[in-house]
């Protein structure tokens, strides 16, 4: 973060500009203009973030026909409701399930990449990134098709290894998995591409020093690595959390919260609630029980961040 | 002597494994990556009559044929879902780019009262996501009578994307060296110059990446364009493939896999030609800033 502005601007400007006045004055005037660049951003997070988080609040306190104060009513009828206990506890598997795979596999694979010769690195990162850069709605159809229960071609691939066909997105167990498949699917390169610009710039003479006094490959890693991405890994795994625990698309194309509303995430029930059954406060009041949880990963991410922004500075 | 060949010896050994080991994974992630867009390739290719036949594999395409992507290009809704993505892209990209880029160079080079926290501000509203702010969005939205037009998604998209893009700017702006600023001024130059003739062409790489950001996640908005638009004649395209091509008991699944790659093809050529500020853009906001 930029801190010394104010020195680069005064000293060549001094001479001209004679004594104090006339800088108090350059400098009054650089913070009109920084304001005037800046007020379109403010007015994006004030109008367009800050302002509707706010009035979500407001909403989710009105009755159900939006003409009245309810206090905590939403609420608490969502406390009451089985359905939302089955939300809440299918969003908190999805999200924890599908980053702890998303990451392993990312960090799996960023590893070999790392191994490989550069010359060859570019074009395998160039193919592993394809599920990340098609939007998800569009390749969960593909997905979708995949699971068919008449002609699914998964069942297909699995019979060959004599596996009995599986009902994907038939029976909530499975409903449940296919998902978090699609997820990983998705978002797993994310992790490796992030792991991979980690592990460059961890400086090479750390491994040597550490193969000059016999270190395993294990030993590398454990005390090598890994605390040298310490920080990487949080912030990734912390910023997963976040949109994985929030996703909507993927559950929305391929059961759209079925079978019998098992496979509802906090993203697709609001949106059931708030606005296909056009209960705008108890939507509101769905949608808000994410902000503790996303509030929690949000302070970590931030102390992550400038610890990083220390460290590097 | 002998030992020291040894542990060389082992050495290439290791070495080697490690790197069978490697080609062994990628191979294989490379082709469970790759086999939902393959299969939708298939798809796409097969005739009804050969996707109604339930025997044989599915994996192969007997009679290729490019009806689907025939019918799905005479189908004027679809071509509007594409014209509707484009308009939405295209406008969304200008204005983030315009908001991003301006604040970017305030924040990074003129500190003003209230700089650092607004610089952190832009980091949390990165971090909200949209599926918080969609029911109140729809409350506002539909107050300014902004419901099922394109020019409602055109004024919500920018939460999707102008922090993320400020962010990186400010990474990209603040590693320009400061000497860089001090010569334009003894040269007597303006900040607008100073933005125009030195940041951004300096920065361009930084631009092209948030551009790239900006384009691909304008075009892959799924929740909003869901809530607020029920018309199809204002649906860009994802909602477009995944609603109206979705109805009924027979799905055409040709028709549905040849829209969901067409629609997908913008993001995918922007990535095949600019891979490395793609992923430049991916990577900046956790490795600078």
């Amino acid at each position: 973060m930029p801190d010394s502005m104010t020195a680069a601007v005064s000293a060549p400007r001094g001479p001209e500009s004679g004594a104090g006045g006339g800088l108090r004055r350059l400098a009054r005037r650089r913070s009109t203009i920084a304001f005037l660049m800046t007020l379109p951003l403010i007015c994006v997070i004030v109008g367009l973030v800050a302002y509707p988080a706010a009035y979500a609040v407001y909403l989710s306190t009105l009755n159900r026909r939006m003409d009245g104060f309810a206090g905590l009513l939403q609420f608490e009828i969502l406390v009451d409701n089985e359905t939302f206990w089955l939300v809440v506890w299918q969003s908190c598997l999805f999200a924890i399930s599908a980053v702890l795979a998303k990451a392993l596999i990312g960090f799996w694979l960023a590893h070999m990449l790392h191994h490989i010769p550069t010359k060859g690195q570019r074009k395998w990162r160039g193919m592993l990134l394809i599920p990340w850069v098609i939007p998800p709605a569009l390749s969960t159809l593909g997905w979708w098709w995949m699971y068919d229960p008449t002609y699914s071609s998964l069942n297909w691939i699995l019979a060959i290894f004599a596996v009995p066909a599986v009902p994907w997105l038939g029976e909530p167990w499975w409903a449940r998995i296919s998902v978090i498949m699609v997820n990983v699917w998705y978002g797993a390169p994310f992790f490796m591409i992030m792991y991979l610009a980690a592990l460059k710039s961890v400086p090479e003479q750390l491994y040597e020093a550490a193969a000059i006094d016999g270190a395993t490959s294990w030993q590398r890693l454990r005390h090598i690595t890994l605390p040298m991405m310490q920080n990487i890994i949080s912030i990734t795994v912390l910023f997963s959390l976040i949109v994985t625990f929030a996703n909507y698309d993927i559950v929305r194309v391929l059961t759209n919260g079925g079978p019998r509303d098992l496979t509802h995430v906090f993203a697709t029930y609001a949106f059931q609630v708030g606005i296909l059954s056009g209960n705008i406060p108890r939507g509101a009041a769905v949608s808000l029980f994410m902000l503790p949880a996303l509030a929690v990963f949000a302070y970590f991410i931030l102390r992550g961040v400038n610890r990083r922004n220390r460290e590097m500075a | 002597m002998n030992l020291a060949a040894n542990i060389h010896g082992s050495l290439r050994a290791e070495r080697r494994w490690a790197l069978i080991i490697a080609y062994v994974s990628l191979c294989a992630a490379v082709v469970i990556f790759l086999l939902p867009p393959v299969y939708m390739l298939i798809t796409s290719l097969k005739t009804n009559a050969e996707m109604s036949n339930l025997q044989g594999n599915p994996w192969l395409v007997r009679s290729p044929t490019l009806e689907h992507y025939g019918t799905i290009l005479g189908n004027p809704l679809f071509l509007t879902f594409f014209w509707n993505s484009i308009k939405v892209t295209v406008l969304t990209v200008i204005v983030t780019m315009v908001i991003s880029v301006l604040a970017a160079f305030a924040l990074a080079r003129m500190r003003f009262w209230g700089s650092q926290a607004l610089a952190t501000g832009v980091f949390l509203t990165y971090l909200v996501p949209d599926t918080l702010l969609f029911i109140p969005l729809y409350q506002i939205v539909g107050g300014l009578g902004l419901l099922n037009s394109t020019w409602g998604l055109v004024l919500v998209y920018p939460t999707l994307t102008v922090p993320f893009c400020t962010w990186i700017m400010i990474g990209y702006f603040a590693s320009i060296p400061k000497e860089l600023d001090e010569a334009a001024l003894i040269d007597g130059a303006t900040w607008s110059q100073m933005l125009l003739k030195i940041f951004i062409p300096v920065a361009l790489p930084g631009i092209i990446a948030a551009t790239i950001f900006a384009f691909t996640v304008s075009w892959a908005a799924f929740v909003y364009p869901t809530a607020f638009i029920t018309t199809p004649d204002q649906m860009p395209l994802t909602i477009g493939v995944v609603s109206t091509l979705v109805r009924g008991d027979t799905f055409a699944w040709g028709q549905i896999m040849a829209g969901a790659l067409l629609a997908a093809l913008p993001p995918v050529v922007v990535y095949a030609f600019l891979m490395d500020y793609y992923i430049a853009g991916l990577t900046a906001g956790a490795t600078k800033g």
